[in-house]
Formats: structure tokens, sequence, C-alpha cells
């Protein structure tokens, strides 16, 4: 068991800045990540001995940030699956993962989980056909493979990712067959003023919807995914417009022929970690969903337990780098490393910034946040659990038999209990049954269990011979 | 969805594997499930209640779509960099 003052669990823009901020500040601090480098989504590193014909400004600040990771004494287990989180008896935490060079078993007295979002893609006929992939998936493919989805790409849902990735992939040669976009003219015209607060993302937006523009790509506000069509793969799509509640308007669909739709209707905070360790959550649509209560610093009501980034509170890339920081400083305050006045100074400019960015991560948030309409537009015969196959109208059926909160519509439907563990349905499965209990804090949110991801049995045993293994002398007969 | 790579990025060499035992090239260190797209192989199991085709979804390995056994080893396609030589097929449908 190897034993630090810190474990940060996450790689992404708030996890490797907490770790940093950490370090520097004098803890021993060890950094676990599921992908093979830092970066997370959003500054996702090209695979090694990729060079992307024109970089831009995300992979120059990631290249930047594991440039600094390396130069950092922070100690990282990349490629390593984290399926276990406990509290240990004695105060702490014990994380244990599974690497390519066996099981890895940490503990410290500090976590700080940056476990990042998962999209949220609503329901629609045929959204598990082989060709359609999420929004974030594509900008995977785009900024880590250097490929494109597909011939001719639709890409669907809401928020800015939307022209980021039609941008990109028109820019990389791609033909792009329409952009569907949830949120209508108007919806982003109020938004303007709030994302004019950071004029250079405003003006880099601007320049991808300018670019789509320019190759008359229709452009569809309003509008979302009615139907995927295909035997094995997909061929086409059906899109429809929308009505103001966001359910589809009584109007006939458009059809696109596409191999492939990319499509994502705005993120999830991944806040399997707090859920886990049963820390308190609340509900909050503008921040994703279900979230960990924290303190401006990060800090869960568990002891020694932070959580910062799109995995606690959705706020994108720039807020997370600064919670990140003020995470990571305030566990070396926490843990004696600065007194008040030193980690008052330390932290005032993180908080500033994090004041400053606030106005355009709501703006943001506000436009990729649930629509209640959307949910209740989904078709009775559509799969929502793609695991295990559970139609909407099953879990409609549930709540009628009596299920009335998110584990019990799990046990009664197998909604969630599948290899995903619900990080695809569990949004929209809840605010289907919200909508028949009440709230969405009545329905709840599934309990965490470990292992957090599904993990071989013979990764977790490692490599070991039999007769290494003390056995005791039978007893005598 | 035949996928596409972008002209003009420098890439490692390609170097041969198979999937369900047919003959595949691609780069060293692509993710599988990428390599696998640009080859048109789309459909890489069925679901275990419904038996309806899936692929990858995801790409970061969280809605684990992509399954596949890699040297017999259950993996998902979308975190395994290509390797030579390596052995890829299909989960056999009764596996869950």
């Amino acid at each position: 068991m190897r034993q630090a003052d810190l474990i940060v669990l996450g790689a992404g823009p708030a996890g490797t800045e907490a770790a940093l901020a950490a370090s520097a500040a004098g803890l021993d601090v060890v950094l676990v990540e599921e992908a093979q480098a830092a970066g997370g989504q959003v500054w996702r590193a090209p695979y090694p001995g990729l060079a992307l014909p024109k970089p831009d400004e995300d992979a120059t600040a990631g290249a930047a940030l594991r440039d600094r990771l390396v130069a950092s004494r922070v100690e990282t287990h990349f490629n390593a699956r984290a399926w276990s989180v406990n509290t240990l008896p004695e105060g702490g935490f014990r994380l244990d993962a599974a690497t390519e060079s066996g099981p890895l078993s940490l503990a410290a007295p500090r976590l700080v989980a940056a476990t990042g979002a998962v999209e949220r893609v609503i329901p629609f006929p045929g959204w598990t056909l082989p060709g359609v992939v999420g929004l974030a998936a594509a900008t995977v493919m785009l900024k880590a493979q250097a490929v494109l989805p597909g011939q001719r790409v639709v890409v669907a849902g809401c928020g800015p990712l939307l022209a980021a990735v039609a941008a990109k992939i028109l820019a990389s040669g791609g033909e792009v067959v329409a952009v569907v976009d949830r949120a209508s003219r108007a919806e982003w015209l109020a938004a303007t003023r709030h994302l004019a607060t950071r004029p250079r993302l405003l003006a880099r937006g601007l320049g991808w919807a300018l670019r789509i523009a320019g190759r008359r790509v229709p452009v569809l506000f309003g509008h979302a995914i009615h139907a995927a069509e295909g035997q094995d793969v997909l061929e086409a799509v059906q899109v429809a417009p929308l009505a103001t509640d966001g359910s589809f308007a009584a109007a006939p669909p458009r059809r696109f022929m596409a191999d492939a739709l990319c499509v994502g209707d705005g993120l999830v905070p991944g806040a399997e970690i707090p859920r886990l360790l049963r820390a308190p959550m609340r509900f909050d649509r503008t921040l994703g969903g279900w979230v960990p209560q924290v303190d401006a610093e990060g800090r869960t009501s568990i002891p020694g337990l932070f959580a910062v980034g799109d995995g606690a509170l959705l706020r994108g890339q720039a807020p997370a780098v600064h919670a990140g920081r003020l995470a990571g400083l305030a566990a070396a305050h926490d843990a004696g490393r600065s007194d008040a006045a030193a980690f008052a100074q330390a932290s005032a400019a993180d908080h500033a910034a994090l004041a400053t960015l606030a106005p355009f991560a709501a703006a943001v948030s506000r436009l990729m946040a649930l629509r209640p309409g959307a949910v209740r537009a989904i078709a009775p015969t559509t799969v929502v659990c793609r695991c295990e196959d559970v139609t909407r109208g099953m879990i409609d059926a549930a709540f009628e038999d009596g299920a009335r909160e998110v584990n019990q519509l799990k046990h009664f439907t197998r909604c969630g209990m599948g290899p995903c563990q619900g990080r695809s349905c569990g949004d929209v499965a809840a605010e289907i049954l919200a909508a028949r209990v009440g709230s969405r804090e009545a329905a709840g949110c599934w309990t965490g269990r470990p292992p957090l991801r599904p993990v071989p049995l013979a990764d977790l045993l490692g490599e070991f011979d039999y007769a290494d293994i003390p056995i005791p002398a039978p007893a005598p007969l | 969805m035949t996928s596409r790579r972008i002209p003009g990025a420098t890439r490692p060499a390609e170097v041969a594997f198979t999937y369900a035992g047919t003959p595949q090239r691609a780069p060293t260190g692509e993710a599988l499930a990428t390599a696998l797209a640009c080859a048109g192989v789309l459909g890489l199991r069925r679901s275990p209640a419904a038996g309806t085709p899936r692929g990858a979804f995801c790409f970061m390995g969280s809605c684990q779509e992509c399954l596949v056994l890699v040297d017999g080893v259950p993996r998902q396609a979308c975190l395994v960099p290509v390797r030579p030589g390596l052995d890829v097929q299909p989960v056999p449908d009764a596996m869950p």
C-alpha cells in the first residue's frame, strides 16, 4: 500500500491543477487517471506518435498542462481504472485501481475526486444503432485520433459543443449534412449577453458559426433528432421541430441521409465518488443534476474528501482550473502546510477568477440543461437504458407497480444495473420517474456502489502463485 | 459510419492485427474502436437483452458498448491502443 498525503482521482484540468497546487505546497501527491495521459476530455492528448495537422488552442493548453505535470513531483498513474474508494476506520481514504502492471492500492488522509462529467443523450428510436455516437465522442475522435466520425455527419443536441464539432469536421475536410440544435435562436440571443463576458471564447464560437454558415450547412435551431434509421448501422436521421416546452411540435420530420450522427444533450456531473462515500448531495438542474454539497474550496461534507471540476459542479474548463487549484491549496492548508493568512493570500486570485467566470458558465449550463419537455416526448417503445434494453414504457410500468425512487426503479426493471452502471441513462430515467413522483429530489439518485468500473477479476488479483498462499495445516481428523 | 483518418496528420507506422480472424491494419497507438470504425467495422456486439446491434458510443470508457475480447480478455475497444499482432474477437452473444 502506497501511503501519500493526497490522492487525486482524474487528471483533467481540475484534477491536474489540484495535484500540481498541492504538490507545489509540499504535499506528497498521487494522481490516478483512466486515460493514457492528462488533459481530460477538453484537453485530450493525441495518442503517442500522432501529430495533429493544425493544433488548436485546446491542444496547446493541454500540452502545456502535461509539461507542467511532468516537471512536477506529482506521482502519476495512467491507464489506471479506479474501481474502489473507501473511507478508512482511522480516517482518510483507500483507493484501489486496476493498472496494466497489476493492482494499485493507495491510502491518504485526503482525496480529491475530479472525475469529470458524462454526456447526456435524450433517447430516440434508433439511438443504439452503430454509427450513432456521442458529441463528446466526436471530439475524442477529432482531437485525440485525428479521425472524422463518418462521411456524411449530422451533429445534434445542445450547447457550444455542437458548433465546435461541426466546425472541426468541416475544417478537417469532412461533410456535415445538418446541425440540429435544441435551443432556439431566441435562447442563444438571450445567452449572448453573458457569453460576451468572455470575448475571446465568444469570438471563437462566432468563428465556428461563420465556418458552418460559409459552407451552407443547414443549421436547424429549435429542432431535435426524432429517429435514427438503419438495419445494422445508421443510414438516415429524422429531424423534427420542437414546441416551446421542448417536446416535438406537430410537424412532419425532415430526413437526412447520414452515416454518422454525433449527438449530445448536455453533460451530467460524474459525482460517483461522493455518491459512493455517501456525501450529502443536492439537485441543481443548472449544474447538470445531482451534485455534492461543497464549500468554496471544494470540500464535501466528508472530512478530507474534495470534489472539483465538472464531476462536482458543471461549469466547464476555465472554472475547473481554478476550482482544482483551490482544492489543492486547501488540501495543503488543511494538512498544516500553510497558515490561514498564507492560504487566504494564495487562494484569493482563484476565488476572484471563479467569480468573474461565473456568468459565462451559468449561461452555457442553461443552454445544456435537461429540458423536461424533451423527456416527456420520449416514446413508450424507446430504449432508455442501453445496457439492459429497458424502455420508457417499462419505466412507467414500474411506477404503476409501485417504484417511487430510482433505486426501486433499478430493482424493478434492471434500468441502470448494466455494465455502464447507469452512467448513460441515469439522468433521463430519474427525470421520467420525477415527472410521476413530483420532483427530482423525490426520485433521488442511484446509490453509488463498488466496483466503480467493471473490472475483470484477473486484473484485481494480479499475478500470484497458488503455492505461495500460506494455508494452515488441516485439523487432524 | 465509415470513419476516415484526417489527411495531413503525422501518424505512427501502421501495424497488423486481426478482428474476428480478419487481417486489419492501423497506426500503432490508435484506439481500437477508431481503427475498426476506419475499417468499416461498426457493429461490435449485440445487446444481451434485446439482441440489437451495438458499437462504440461514448469513446471515453463510460458506456461499455464497445466491449471486445483482446487476446482473450474483455476490454473496451475505445481504451485499448492498437499494437502489432492483437487478436481481437467479438464477445460471445451469451456473455453479459
